[in-house]
């Protein structure tokens, strides 16, 4: 049985299988009303989320099949006590498929051993999120084409990030890549990934603290916010805090074919003046979540069309 | 100094000198009732000086926790004062039950009955990473 808990789980023909199956769907949506009718998916949110509960469950409906499940831990048996492993053992009984999402990192793998049904991770604290970089790269291969010959800059907060993390390490995969890692210096990716991803694969890279410098030469720019509470002190988010807020004029000095993209959700890192660009595509990649989701919903259950 | 020969037992070899004590405890030898000898800093032309620990009955040893601890050992295991089998360790791929998560976001802090699991990432630099939280293994037990 497959499940997704983290995102180099899947080779590069897999994931390209899942792209392939979201373009489909995307051109051919009434194909798919029914695949997956009579199969359930259980979201099994400990903690809040938008975007992902929903188009986990927009997917669903999609597909033609129906959702059960819990939106905060409060509202579950998880409030008297219940361990993760009892949890799922029991939903793996009235669902076909779980998407789960925790504040410990390492849960859904929990869940995974003891459910008896595909479990995909929804998000583990601040470990993995896999399908957020599914929708990443779906929205690349949409806007761009495919992942070959990219300029890739990531920006804002490299350290904590776990959509950077998993996003760099798919992009890995790829020939041609360059990244260009715009941080602060306090949040700067961490050294295991840059020395066992980065340079393991013989990938180019350049660390910088400017935004304003490395604009021009990016095909894609993946936004992150830059929290104050990661600041070790108030002068340092101060000083920087404002150069990590992409403007119109910021973007004047792009080229006219970059892809600015944000996981969501924002704060103030982008303008909101920058969402009628059309290099903004942020909402668009919010919504190739859903496409892909169903993909992969579709892969796990084995259903084909 | 002369230590006797066994006539059933292990002779765990080239230990890295310094580290029998703590490989002594670990595998809680101290608990036995035969006869255990610990030697420290004993001369060896391979190593310059190495420990060795020799165990006066056969036990069921954990290969892959000797194998964590120190990779380098030689485990030779005697039958009727003959060199029955010997084992030259390496670091194992996984390790399991023998060390902690210290990670406290990491769900093994809070799951009940879970087995503490870590993998080898970093042959050359001896790291392991959690198999749940991929937060890396403290360097003590």
């Amino acid at each position: 049985m497959k499940h997704l808990i983290d995102i180099l789980d899947l080779s590069r023909e897999e994931i390209e299988e899942l792209i392939a199956v979201s373009l489909d769907i995307i051109g051919n949506p009434e194909k798919y009303k029914d695949a997956c009718r009579g199969k359930k998916l259980a979201t099994l949110f400990y903690e809040p989320s938008t975007r992902t509960r929903l188009s986990f469950e927009a997917a669903m409906y999609e597909l033609g099949g129906n959702v059960l499940g819990f939106s905060e831990a409060n509202s579950s048996s998880v409030s008297k006590g219940e361990s993760v492993s009892d949890t799922a053992r029991i939903v793996g009984l009235y669902a076909d498929v779980i998407a789960m999402r925790h504040p410990k990192e390492g849960a859904p793998l929990v869940a995974s051993r003891v459910a008896g049904v595909p479990v995909i991770n929804a998000g583990d604290g601040g470990h993995n999120h896999p399908t957020q970089t599914l929708a990443d790269l779906l929205t690349i291969r949409r806007e761009k084409g495919g992942f070959e010959d990219l300029t890739v800059g990531f920006c804002g907060d490299l350290k904590f990030g776990r959509t950077v993390h998993s996003l760099l390490s798919a992009l890995s995969r790829y020939a041609g890549i360059r990244f260009v890692l715009i941080s602060p210096e306090e949040l700067k990716l961490p050294g295991y990934l840059v020395s066992d991803v980065i340079e393991k694969n013989g990938i180019p890279y350049t660390e910088t603290e400017s935004l304003d410098e490395a604009l021009p030469e990016l095909d894609v720019l993946y936004m992150t916010r830059v929290q104050k509470e990661r600041f070790f002190n108030e002068a340092d988010y101060l000083r920087l805090k404002d150069s990590y807020i992409l403007t119109s004029d910021k973007l004047a000095a792009a080229k006219p074919t970059l892809s600015v993209m944000h996981p969501l959700p924002r704060v103030n890192e982008i303008a909101p003046e920058v969402d009628d660009d059309p290099r903004a595509c942020y909402f668009r990649q919010a919504q190739n979540g859903k496409y892909i989701r169903e993909a992969l919903i579709l892969s796990l259950l084995e259903v084909k069309v | 100094m002369i230590i006797g020969q066994i006539k059933d037992g292990i002779v765990l070899d080239h230990i890295t000198a310094g580290n029998a004590i703590r490989i002594y405890h670990v595998l809680g030898l101290d608990r036995l009732t035969c006869t255990v000898a610990l030697i420290q800093h004993a001369d060896s032309k391979k190593m310059g000086k190495k420990d060795i620990i020799k165990i006066g009955q056969v036990i069921d040893l954990d290969f892959d926790v000797l194998g964590y601890l120190d990779p380098g050992i030689t485990v030779n295991i005697i039958r009727d004062g003959e060199l029955a089998k010997r084992e030259h360790l390496s670091l194992p791929e996984k390790i399991t039950g023998i060390i902690r998560c210290k990670n406290p976001r990491c769900i093994t802090m809070t799951e009940p009955g879970i087995l503490q699991q870590f993998r080898l990432t970093d042959r050359k630099k001896k790291i392991y990473r959690c198999v749940f939280c991929d937060s890396e293994a403290p360097k003590e037990i």
